[in-house]
């Protein structure tokens, strides 16, 4: 019954950081290392580092319920997450490591006559967007994923669900190790407990940072620490409108298989997988206070799994065996922002909030090409920060009322 | 949490809600602003790592807004 | 058997009958069923998760990582945590969980309690803290997860001092002693959560404490050898608790493998239950265990049991012998069990002398006593040798268990390593040490030993993972309680909720709120109660109950102005008994809310907003009134459940409420479109608005909340000779878009002005108002941004769906570039047709035009017209 190792023996170097470098990624979690990855693979770039305050893909990348879909609202998140969704499903080959990618299925269920305007919405934007995209009615959400209760007697009674057949998840930690190793493979040095305490400023250009291992020069800073945006940019005078939440989650113990495919509901606010080895992942609404603690409040744990055993009795026996949190970076309109800086040379990646997982390799993808081109990719220029003044948000609260 | 509620005394987080940084005003005339000066005034807050002055509502009590000072790394709380 | 004749703590007059795997077993009562299990020779309790190897009860407590059982239909229990009970039928685990599709019976409850000071421990430390607290008359709750108080001391023969303690802490008023029960998650400013076991469920306390003790006592840990893994083989404590607390002999030919003081009185333990000790291997000695074997096969029937292990000499090669065993009893040493301290946010930090992690700084108003406090002393720790893996013979690390649960041993935390992981965190990620349901508390520091070892770094700099709630597994009924079925969340019914049950009402949630949906009579469809509701409306009278709007009573003399700053309309002209619609943006611009507000009187308002925004609203206008216009003497009140409000709608309503109200003039000189009059009916006080959202004559009829049902049945009757119809939200949806009227959250989705919605008139260009300024911006002010359009299908029975998109050309690529979505679409008895309202990029330049729904399999087109479909004039709300 031995499970065979998947992973390759050889991981990274740990190497000391140089003086200089072409590039330095502020922030080594899965977009830091899948945009030192797109760097070197797309654009020849391999002269990168990318510091790490703690070890590799230990912020929100570790924390993460690992919902991968591309379901969104409005074209331009539509492109962007399709995108990525693309890349996800050639990325264990391309990677050469088996990242347990399950394209399983992400049912979203919806409780209320606005639940169903708004999922039917998104499910005819989707499709012509050429994204895959079906509506549910009851009996075809219970067939699809026979333990949820659709009975008519509950609180809010599941009336229809939109399902993407090709969303699914990762294991995340997988995912990070595997751009890690490649990065690192074609000459990208990745630097952990490297903590970045300011940003060496020639006029208003970017030409270095200053770390707790010393000065590093850079042609090109590049941030990319989700939670922590705002810590580093107020560092070099960058206002971003970005607010930090906890996000928090819970995992169960070992199960036999019971549950096949991801679900989400909004109105009843959770959402919920079983990963590869049997345990069941969830997660719920952010704590609503600004917090870098890495913890939340109990009551949104009750209140998850509340919702958790309304939606499926058969989770009441299973136990909680860990809760954490992530400090989620949450931008006023739910979309990231990606681009260039009124600082030379400095760029940005920050504003996931809950999605940024799910767009590892789209947001490494977009990112790297910004950063090597000095301009922004075509699917990344809507979301300059430059939008917050013209207005021209991109509002995915409303598709996005839940975190996932 | 407990929050310390100036009118009701402590109280668990959940009788709260969130009011955010309580460190930005209304332009005092707000037709006269730029673009971007109001831009900043609709979406940019302070996210300090530490010691924020915040607001709460204590919405399920007195419903009272209140500033108070809290560290958003330890959670601890000093009346403002 | 291995019962012992006499001693524990055990009822050998009180039997037990329960079953394991199918075989009928006895125990008695103050077992648990680990104990049961040992005393009859049941050593494989259950199979590994990864590698199925045999694995035996290792601990006595909630440590356990190898007796996982499941018990009936609960599963993933550990067999030390199980109180005995007749009849109990439990099977071991392979490492997994069966979730039953049998509904959990259980009864979970939830209880609040505060405290000056909680003490989390019942063991010698925690009682001693609690004896104390109780004497100052403070409220104290002492918790403890066994079945009894006493902790370790259970089985170290302090029966007497037991007794005595808590015999007085049973005497003041204010100390609460809970037992079953394990302090689980410990939060910010003292708030702990704590699981309790009962007999047919849980109780989860939640404890705000003002000071909370820690007492949580110590986990023993293993040392680490080839094959440490074979049932037979415990930790040395738990060998002493099944001895003297459950007189049980878990073997009968030992083996003490330590490198610390606390086996000394376990080798006399030991003898004088009749069990020989073959060995004493102490690293401190020079020597250690370096391998185990299997007992031959057919010795007992239970196939991979302990048979006996290797010693040899720690410098390695010198002479190894064998000794023949059945139990190997282990102590590697103690590690405080600090799990709450650092959820709490306490520090720690890595003693060298004592081998272990102790409290360093501890967060406000927690202390940590005994055992946890690093004071070792009661556990006989005395001097240790800090050991953790006794070399492998050769270069296989395969059967060196760090974390029997996962299954992880000493050759993946090496593999981890060589692949450049560096972080404790990492190789608990690769490994999956410590995630299994023990959270690895006999795993997690031998974890950072062997990696401190492997990287030559001392073990504090390599730390431990973070320790994170719950302590124990906790069950997602448990947490969830009875926030299940009608009890999920709050249900809110209106007065007249009782007659809409009795007259067949479907209904729909509309937040917390049941509303009526339709009226069905006998087997009718939604379609077709909802056409002949309409048509009521439209031709006759038809009622319905607008109990839900939400209702803000706005009191003081700065009212006029208030309102003027949070709507984008004035109210400085709209005089005392008159109302008027307003609109609400939030300052990005976008609309927000809308609603009718009325002028009741002086300094005196009501402001109606929709049933779904009613708290917003309030909250965001007192935001405004607290935080920023502070100067502005007005007082709000959320009203929404005082009053019921019955809709009366239609070409007849004037004839309902004549026959109600004898003496009021209604004609519309009177009593004109948006006026207000007091009235009453039958006793009933009743204010009349001339409001409508259906286009028709119709008025909103108020009482206070108790008269709505006697209001409600009044109207049916003085209706009755006029056919009156009660309608439901679906029909009422209806007819306000044959008017174009938005409803905010449906035409509107957070990103809409009210210029797209083509409703410029309602910005007053005379005074500032929330978001005002933002309708300037770049993008909010483009003229080809999405506006309210009408869509008539050119096939007028076809029916677009709600939330189709829209194309200008509908060639079929894809992907392709919409310009649009269908916000409300309907049936519609008075058009008889089928007609929508959509938001479309410059609709209305588009007026006239064709646009298209590519849907599943089809195309609807339809044709660009005005968001108003019926009585563009406005005649018919005063016909």
């Amino acid at each position: 019954m031995a499970e065979p190792h998947p992973h390759p023996d050889h991981l990274w170097r740990n190497p000391e950081p140089r003086r200089s470098y072409e590039v330095v990624i502020v922030g080594a979690g899965g977009h830091g290392l899948a945009t030192a990855y797109y760097l070197a693979k797309n654009h020849g770039i391999t002269d990168v580092a990318v510091l790490e305050r703690g070890w590799l893909a230990g912020g929100n990348m570790a924390r993460n319920t690992t919902v991968i879909r591309s379901n969104y609202l409005w074209d331009e998140s539509a492109a962007i997450y399709e995108h990525s969704l693309k890349l996800w499903e050639h990325l264990a080959e391309e990677l050469e490591y088996d990242i347990l990618f399950s394209q399983r299925g992400v049912l979203s269920l919806v409780h209320s006559q606005g639940d169903r305007r708004e999922g039917m919405r998104r499910v005819n934007a989707n499709r012509l967007s050429g994204i895959d995209a079906e509506w549910l009615t009851p009996a075809e959400v219970k067939a699809f994923c026979p333990i949820v209760n659709i009975s008519p007697d509950v609180r809010y009674p599941v009336i229809g669900g939109t399902l993407q057949r090709r969303g699914g998840i990762a294991k995340h930690d997988y995912v990070a190790w595997a751009f890690a190793r490649k990065a690192d493979e074609m000459g990208v040095d990745l630097i952990q407990n490297c903590e970045v305490s300011g940003f060496d400023l020639d006029g208003g250009r970017v030409r270095g940072v200053h770390t707790n291992r010393g000065l590093i020069a850079a042609n090109k800073v590049a941030l990319c620490a989700a939670g922590h945006s705002t810590v580093l940019a107020d560092m070099v005078g960058l206002d971003l409108p970005i607010q930090s939440h906890p996000l928090q989650a819970l995992v169960s113990e070992l199960l036999e298989p019971v549950l096949n495919c991801v679900v989400m509901s909004n109105a009843v606010h959770v959402y919920v997988s079983q990963a590869h080895k049997g345990e069941l992942v969830m997660g719920a609404g952010m704590d609503p206070y600004n917090s870098y603690a890495q913890r939340g409040s109990p009551h949104v744990i009750e209140d998850q799994l509340a919702a958790a055993c309304e939606l499926f009795p058969i989770f009441s026996r299973a136990h909680v065996l860990r809760t954490w949190a992530g400090i989620v970076d949450v931008a006023p309109d739910a979309s990231p922002i990606l681009g260039l800086t009124p600082i030379e040379n400095l760029f940005i990646n920050c504003g996931w909030g809950t999605g940024g997982f799910k767009a590892t390799p789209g947001a490494g993808w977009v990112y790297a090409h910004t950063i090597a081109h000095g301009e922004p990719h075509p699917l990344s220029e809507p979301y300059a920060l430059e939008r917050f003044t013209t207005g021209a948000l991109i509002d995915e609260h409303g598709a996005a009322g839940v975190t996932h | 949490m407990l929050i310390p509620c100036p009118w009701c005394g402590d109280r668990e987080d959940i009788e709260f809600k969130y009011g955010g940084s309580a460190d930005v005003a209304y332009p005092r005339d707000a037709d006269a602003v730029d673009d971007a000066t109001w831009a900043r005034f609709v979406f940019f807050r302070p996210n300090p790592k530490g010691q924020m002055t915040e607001r709460w509502v204590h919405t399920a009590g007195c419903r009272r807004w209140f500033t108070l000072v809290r560290d958003t790394v330890t959670h601890q709380i000093t009346t403002a | 058997m291995s019962r012992l004749a006499s001693g524990g703590r055990i009822d050998r007059t009180r039997p037990i009958q329960f079953s394991f795997n199918g075989t009928p077993y006895r125990g008695y009562e103050g077992d648990n069923l680990a104990s049961a299990l040992l005393a009859n020779d049941v050593r494989v309790v259950a199979n590994s998760v990864t590698y199925g190897r045999p694995r035996g009860v290792f601990s006595a407590g909630v440590e356990e990582p190898n007796a996982l059982v499941q018990v009936g239909n609960d599963t993933m229990l550990r067999a030390t945590q199980v109180g005995l009970v007749d009849g109990l039928e439990a099977i071991g685990l392979n490492g997994r969980g069966r979730l039953s599709l049998e509904p959990d019976g259980h009864r979970y409850d939830k209880v609040y309690a505060h405290c000056e000071v909680l003490v989390i421990g019942g063991g010698r430390a925690g009682i001693t803290a609690a004896l104390e607290a109780g004497q100052t008359g403070d409220r104290v709750i002492l918790v403890d997860e066994q079945a009894e108080f006493g902790g370790r001391l259970l089985g170290a023969g302090w029966n007497d001092w037991l007794e005595t303690s808590l015999g007085a802490l049973r005497s003041p008023p204010d100390v609460r002693l809970l037992t079953r029960a394990t302090a689980f998650g410990h939060y910010d400013q003292n708030l702990v959560l704590i699981a309790q076991r009962l007999p047919n469920g849980g109780r989860l306390w939640q404890a705000r404490a003002k000071r909370v003790v820690l007492a949580t006592g110590a986990h023993e840990r293993p040392l680490i050898f080839a094959n440490n893994d074979r049932p037979g083989i415990m930790l040395a404590g738990a060998a002493r608790a099944y001895v003297n607390r459950y007189g049980v002999a878990p073997g009968k030919r030992a083996v003490i493998f330590t490198n610390n003081d606390s086996t000394d009185a376990l080798a006399g333990d030991l003898k004088r239950a009749g069990i020989s000790v073959e060995a004493i291997v102490d690293v401190r000695a020079g020597e250690a265990v370096l391998d185990t074997f299997p007992s031959p096969a057919g010795g007992g029937g239970q196939g991979g049991g302990l048979g006996g292990v290797t010693i040899a000499p720690l410098t390695g090669g010198g002479s190894r012998r064998e000794v023949e065993c059945d139990l190997l009893c282990v102590s590697g040493g103690f590690n405080p069990t600090l799990h709450l301290f650092s959820q709490a946010q306490g520090r720690l930090r890595y003693d060298e002398a004592l081998a272990c992690f102790v409290p360093d700084a501890a967060p406000p108003n927690v202390e940590v006593v005994g055992a946890a406090a690093g004071d070792l002393g009661g556990r006989g720790q005395g001097t240790i040798m800090p050991y953790w893996v006794v070399p492998s013979d050769g270069q296989d690390w395969s059967t060196h268990f760090v974390d029997l649960e996962r299954d992880v041993t000493v050759a993946d935390v090496r593999r981890a390593l060589s692949t450049g992981m560096r972080s404790v965190e990492h190789v608990k990620r690769f490994t999956t040490i410590g995630t299994g349901s023990d959270q690895g508390k006999t795993a997690g520091i031998n974890e950072t030993a062997i990696i401190a070892t492997q990287l030559g770094q001392p073990v504090g700099a390599v730390g431990v993972t973070t320790f994170r709630p719950p302590y124990v597994p906790v069950s997602f009924g448990l947490m969830a309680g009875r926030n299940r079925g009608d009890l999920f969340e709050p249900i809110r019914l209106t007065a007249m909720h009782p007659w809409h049950v009795a007259h067949g009402a479907v209904f729909e949630n509309v937040g917390q709120w049941k509303r009526p949906w339709y009226f069905p009579r006998h087997d009718e469809d939604i379609e077709t109660a909802v056409l002949r509701e309409c048509r009521a409306a439209r031709e006759g009278v038809a009622v319905m109950d607008a109990s839900t709007l939400g209702k803000i009573d706005i009191q003081g003399p700065d009212a006029v102005e208030f309102l003027n700053r949070m709507y984008t309309n004035a109210f400085d002209t709209l005089k005392i008994g008159s109302c008027r619609y307003g609109l609400m943006c939030k300052v990005d611009g976008m609309v927000f809310d809308d609603g009718v507000v009325m002028h009741l009187g002086p300094d005196h308002w009501l402001a109606t907003t929709t049933t779904g925004g009613a708290a917003a609203v309030l909250e965001w206008m007192e935001e405004w009134l607290q935080t920023e216009w502070t100067d502005l003497r007005v007082r709000l009140t959320s009203v929404t459940d005082h009053w019921a409000d019955v809709a009366v709608v239609g070409p007849r309503s004037r004839d309902v409420v004549r026959g109600l109200f004898p003496k009021l003039p209604l004609d519309p000189e009177s009593f004109p479109f948006m006026a207000i009059r007091e009235s009453e009916t039958a006793g009933i006080p009743v204010r009349l608005h001339r409001i409508t959202f259906s286009g028709e004559l119709a008025y909103e009829l108020w009482t206070q909340s108790w008269y709505g049902l006697a209001l409600w049945e009044a109207v049916m009757a003085a209706g009755e000779p006029f056919a009156i119809t009660p309608y439901g939200t679906e029909a009422m949806h209806v007819l306000r878009a044959e008017k174009g009227y938005i409803i905010c959250g449906q035409e509107t989705d957070g990103t809409v002005t009210p210029q797209d919605l083509g409703m410029s008139w309602i910005l007053s260009k005379k005074k500032a108002f929330i978001g005002r300024r933002s309708h300037r911006r770049r993008d909010t002010a483009r003229p080809d941004r999405k506006q309210l359009v009408g869509l008539l299908p050119v096939e007028r029975d076809q029916l677009l769906p709600e939330g189709a998109q829209l194309v200008v050309e509908p060639d079929g690529t894809i992907p392709t570039k919409m310009i649009g979505h269908v916000t409300s679409s309907y049936r519609s008895a008075t058009l008889d047709r089928t007609f929508a309202l959509a938001m479309l990029q410059s609709g209305r330049e588009r007026l006239g035009a064709m646009v298209y729904a590519p849907l599943n399999g089809h195309v609807v087109s339809a044709t660009v017209t005005e968001p108003i479909f019926y009585d563009k004039e406005n005649v018919r709300r005063d016909s």
